[in-house]
This record gives C-alpha cells, sequence and structure tokens, in this order.
C-alpha cells in the first residue's frame, strides 16, 4: 500500500446536518401539479462517517449531493457543516461526479492541483501536489494529458483533485457508476483506503446496492415522488467485508425487498 | 492497487504506441526515397529552360538573363544538389518526399504559363505577361515592394492586433455576464455583419488619417467574428466543469480565465482564423481606396500604369506573405490546443 501524507493524521471530517429541507423545481407549466423533489428530509452524518444514498433514479438523491455541495439552494429548510450553515460552494465540500470531468487541457498534476491554485495555496502547498498524484498511484503519469487516460484512471485523478484542498466533507455522486465490474470493485477498495487514510466524511450516491452494503456505515434508502427518505440501515460488518457473506447477502434482501415494495406503492 | 495502476498503465501506453504505429504505417515506409521523386523537379526544370530558351528570342534580354540563370538556373542546381545531400540527412529527405511533386508542378505550370503567353500568345498583352517578365518587374522594383510589404505588415499587425484584444474582451463579457450580453448581443447581430470596408465613406469623413481609419476598418472586420466565435464558446462552457470548479473553491476571476476561457480556445480560434481572413481583404481593400502605400496601394498604382508585371509580382508577394502568417497562428494554434491532440482529428 501507499504511504499517507505526512500531515494527515487526524480526523479530517467534519458533522453535517440536513434538517427538513425541500426542493421544488420551478415547473415550466403553471398548472401543472409538481411534486416537490425534496419533501422535507432530514438526516445527520457524523464526523468521519461514510454514509450512503440509495435509491431509484427520479429520488433526489444527487438533488440532496448538489445542496450540501452549495450549487443548488433548498426551498426551505436548513442545511448545516458543523455548525455553519451553508451559503455556497465551498473547497470545504468536495464533490465527484460520474464522469471524472477532468479539464481536458490540463495535464493530470495540473488538474490534481487546480484547488490549491483557485484557493491561491500552491505555492505553499505544491509538494502535496506529487503526494496526492502519489496516492491515487498515478505517479508516472504526472504530465499526461486526461485523454490519454482510462476510466479508472481518470477517475482517481478526480478522487486526487476533490480531495487535494482537504475538504471537510467529500461529496460523491455515483463516481463508479461509469466503470466496469472489476475496475469498480478495485476502486471501490480504493476509495475506503482514501477513506480510512483521511476521515473524511464521506457521502456517497448510489444505485449500486452491493457497493452501498460493501463500502457504508450507514445506508439511506430515498423514495421517489416526493423525493424522502424511507428507511436508515445500519451496517454493522467488520471492514474489509465479504461480500458473499450470509450477513451481507441478508442484508441485500432486506434493502431489494424495501426498494421493491417502494416500487410497488407509488 | 498497484496491479490496478500496472494493467491500466499498460492499457494507456499500448494505446499511444497504438496510434504511433499507425502513423508510421501511414507513410511511406522505405528508407530510400524513390529516384523518381527526386528527380522529378530537376526534370521539371530542364524542361522550363528548354521551353524558355525557345520562346525567348521575343523578349528583352535582361528579363530572360534573370529568369533563365537566377530563377530557373538557381533551382535546378539546388534541387540536384538537395538530391546528392538527402542521402545524407534523412529530415532533408522526409522533406523531398512530401515537397518533390507539387515543387515539379508548380514548376510546370510556370512553363505552361510562359508558353500561353511569351510563346504562344494565346492571351492578349499587356494583361497577360510572362513568368519572366514578372520576374524582372519584381526585381526591378524591388525597394518599393520591400517597402510597401512593410506597410502592409504594420497595418495589418496594429489593426489585428486591436481587432483581436477588443473582439476577446467583449466576446469574453458577453459570453459570461448575462447583462453584458442583453445589450451587447443586439449591437454584435445589427453591426457585426456589415462588411467592414462598407464603413469606408464614414471612416474617410470621420479619421484624421487614412492609416488611422485602415486600421480602425481592420480592427473591426476581426472584431466581429472574434467576439461572436469567444462569446459563443465561453457561454456554452461545460456546466460540469464550472461545478467541479466552483467546489473546488474556484472565484470568478478563477471560473473565467482558468476554466470558461481556456475550455472555449477551441471555438477562440476558428474567430481568430476567421478574422485574419477578414483582416487580409480588409487591408487591401483600405490599400487600394485610401492609403498610399502598401501592396493593395501598389497593385492599383501599378495597374494604372498599365504595368501588369508588376501587378502579378504584387500578387506573389501577398501570396507568400498572407500564407505565412496563416502558418503563423496555425503554429501557435498547434502550441496552445496541443491538449486537443487525439481528441479530435485536426
Amino acid at each position: 500500500m501507499v504511504a499517507m501524507p505526512v500531515d494527515t493524521v487526524a480526523t479530517e471530517g467534519s458533522s453535517l446536518s440536513v434538517k427538513n429541507v425541500s426542493k421544488n423545481f420551478a415547473a415550466r407549466d403553471r398548472t401543472a401539479t409538481h411534486t416537490p423533489a425534496l419533501d422535507a428530509v432530514s438526516f445527520s452524518v457524523a464526523a468521519g462517517e461514510l454514509i450512503s444514498i440509495v435509491g431509484p433514479s427520479g429520488c433526489g438523491k444527487s438533488t440532496m449531493l448538489r445542496l450540501i455541495a452549495g450549487l443548488d439552494f433548498p426551498s426551505s429548510g436548513e442545511l448545516r457543516v458543523g455548525t455553519e450553515a451553508i451559503t455556497g460552494p465551498s473547497a470545504e465540500r468536495g464533490l465527484v461526479f460520474q464522469d471524472p470531468n477532468l479539464f481536458p487541457w490540463l495535464t493530470v498534476r495540473r488538474n490534481v492541483q487546480a484547488g490549491l491554485a483557485a484557493l491561491g495555496l500552491l505555492h505553499k502547498k505544491r509538494r502535496e501536489v506529487s503526494e496526492f498524484i502519489h496516492l491515487v498511484g498515478l505517479e508516472g503519469f504526472a504530465d499526461v494529458y486526461p485523454h490519454h487516460l482510462s476510466g479508472g484512471m481518470a477517475q482517481r485523478v478526480a478522487l486526487a483533485r476533490a480531495l487535494i484542498t482537504h475538504p471537510k466533507v467529500l461529496l460523491l455522486d455515483e463516481p463508479l457508476g461509469a466503470l466496469d465490474a472489476f475496475t469498480r470493485m478495485r476502486m471501490q477498495d480504493e476509495v475506503l483506503r482514501l477513506w480510512q487514510v483521511r476521515l473524511t466524511t464521506m457521502i456517497l450516491v448510489s444505485h449500486d446496492i452491493d457497493e452501498a452494503i460493501y463500502m457504508s456505515d450507514r445506508i439511506l434508502i430515498m423514495t421517489p415522488r416526493p423525493g424522502r427518505i424511507d428507511r436508515t440501515i445500519q451496517v454493522n460488518l467488520a471492514r474489509p467485508r465479504d461480500r458473499s457473506s450470509p450477513e451481507f447477502l441478508r442484508l441485500r434482501s432486506e434493502i431489494l425487498q424495501l426498494l421493491h415494495l417502494a416500487g410497488n406503492a407509488s | 492497487m498497484n496491479e490496478l495502476a500496472e494493467i491500466e498503465g499498460a492499457q494507456a501506453s499500448d494505446a499511444i504506441g497504438r496510434s504511433a504505429r499507425a502513423q508510421v504505417e501511414s507513410g511511406p515506409l522505405k528508407a530510400k526515397a524513390r529516384w523518381q521523386v527526386l528527380f522529378s523537379v530537376p526534370l521539371a526544370l530542364v524542361i522550363a529552360l528548354a521551353l524558355h530558351w525557345s520562346v525567348a528570342k521575343r523578349e528583352s534580354p535582361g528579363e530572360t538573363d534573370l529568369y533563365a540563370y537566377f530563377f530557373l538556373g538557381g533551382l535546378l542546381v539546388a534541387s540536384v544538389g538537395a538530391a546528392a545531400l538527402q542521402t545524407l540527412w534523412s529530415g532533408l529527405r522526409e522533406w523531398m518526399r512530401a515537397a518533390c511533386p507539387l515543387i515539379a508542378v508548380a514548376v510546370f505550370f510556370l512553363a505552361g504559363w510562359e508558353l500561353a503567353t511569351s510563346g504562344l500568345r494565346w492571351l492578349p498583352m499587356p494583361y497577360f505577361p510572362g513568368p519572366a517578365a514578372v520576374l524582372a518587374s519584381m526585381i526591378n522594383d524591388r525597394e518599393v515592394l520591400f517597402d510597401c510589404t512593410c506597410h502592409s505588415l504594420l497595418l495589418l499587425v496594429c489593426g489585428y492586433a486591436l481587432g483581436v484584444a477588443s473582439g476577446l474582451f467583449s466576446g469574453v463579457c458577453i459570453g459570461w455576464f448575462p447583462q453584458a450580453r442583453y445589450w451587447g448581443m443586439p449591437v454584435l447581430k445589427i453591426v457585426g455583419p456589415i462588411p467592414a470596408t462598407a464603413w469606408i465613406p464614414l471612416a474617410m469623413v470621420l479619421s484624421p488619417s487614412a492609416t488611422f481609419s485602415a486600421v480602425a476598418m481592420i480592427a473591426l472586420a476581426v472584431w466581429f467574428p472574434v467576439t461572436m466565435l469567444t462569446a459563443s464558446g465561453v457561454s456554452n462552457t461545460p456546466a460540469s466543469y464550472l461545478d467541479v470548479a466552483r467546489t473546488l473553491g474556484a472565484g470568478r476571476a478563477y471560473l473565467i480565465f482558468r476554466v470558461a476561457i481556456p475550455a472555449a480556445m477551441p471555438s477562440i480560434f476558428i474567430g481568430l482564423f476567421m478574422g485574419l481572413g477578414a483582416s487580409f481583404l480588409t487591408l487591401v481593400v483600405a490599400e487600394t481606396v485610401g492609403v498610399k502605400s502598401g501592396l493593395g496601394w501598389y497593385v492599383s498604382w501599378a495597374q494604372g500604369w498599365a504595368e501588369y508585371g508588376k501587378v502579378y509580382g504584387a500578387l506573389v508577394i501577398m501570396a507568400a506573405f498572407f500564407s505565412t502568417i496563416m502558418t503563423a497562428l496555425f503554429k501557435v494554434r498547434d502550441r496552445v490546443l496541443v491538449w486537443q491532440k487525439g481528441v479530435i482529428k485536426w
């Protein structure tokens, strides 16, 4: 395994609370009865916790993440990181999308250091850039342009880019959804390793139930129309988890059943 | 984890290797240049020389000597020398393999031109002088031509630089700020399509000097496409790039200068090329009607004296002059957009 950066031993994560958050998108047609994308959603995440949000498409998972990231604003309700209310995007809350969204005009190194450059910290923390490239195992690719990278490599660059500003919360919007099954499983371990090294609070949106059980401390199950949290499931399995253990499979069928019932109810 | 990196690394380097191999295979792979290719140019020159001597009796000896000995003869010596040198120098060999057929055809074209004009007199004089006469008038008038080229270059550089600077500025403003878009877009859409040369009457009335109005017109001609393409490139920046940058803590300056403008660069370069074409046109027209120097002025002045050799001489210089500038802009683009290599086909 790879050595951790020297100054990242303590918990970097921060707690997060979401209280009664609703989000309505303005309907194009005034007569249409618009169902809220999110309806009075409340949950909280402890510092250093890794939770997953699963649910069928259209249940507002991604909307929830955009609200936490500060890229969108709730129609009502309140979001806080630690004790501070979220008023807009910030380097405190990193976001990794399904598409790596690397800047194609920058090399891997320059992509990774983009956050430092944006914050004006590049001259002070230039040393860290190589550490983060090392952390995601891309030493030989620092000066390569993104289109030369495979999907898994590009996503690791995106992770390094999101982590370099030492975010208190890392938001992962189906980050492994576009990868093939094998790369995806390796990347799950990769993300878990980064999480254990840095103890960043992580919120993972996924539609892959196995992934959610394998990775998270807690799983929030969301249902659509209106988007709300249906159930919370605690995952009390020791890591590294065995994907074929009876407990794992029991949780899996429980969640599947919940989602299936939720599907019939609507 | 490390195995994963290795697998993916192997895949990536394999992909790079494959594209390099494809490039090698698509070019002619033989180490030696074929002698037919190498000697096409000397052969064409010998034919052109023979043709020239057979028709040269009708022309003045000065013109004949210049064209035959300095131009065709010089080329012949150079081409034979290059054919000998390429056995030692692989860079030259590559270049010759690509360029020789083109040069040979160009020499044949000169020979055909000479045959049609000085030789068989198919084309009416004095409108169509032969290549020897054109070369002679270029060399006789070299000081004036050099002076005109410098003046044209100065006008072009000033006008183009001004147009690009103002176009980039207004394009970024219109592309980024909704207020600027609201007020700027109608102006751009209504005023922009008017050809810059249509402003000549107004420019003559308003401006203190012909040079000044020519620079302003060239700048206007460049400004429109640069603004249009910059604005569209900036406003079409993928929202996901902007979202990513925001979550990395980027402020407005970073979003504009480090995300939107780089993302718009391919579009901006299309504007720069279109603007360059428009600037050539406007330069020549402006020089023809107002400015009392420059290549455009020289063409109309020579035409006034019915010295068509000079007219074609100036056209030859323009061709070299403009295509050199165009090539320079291509080089700049290759530099700036190097990250696109492999993403799109150039």
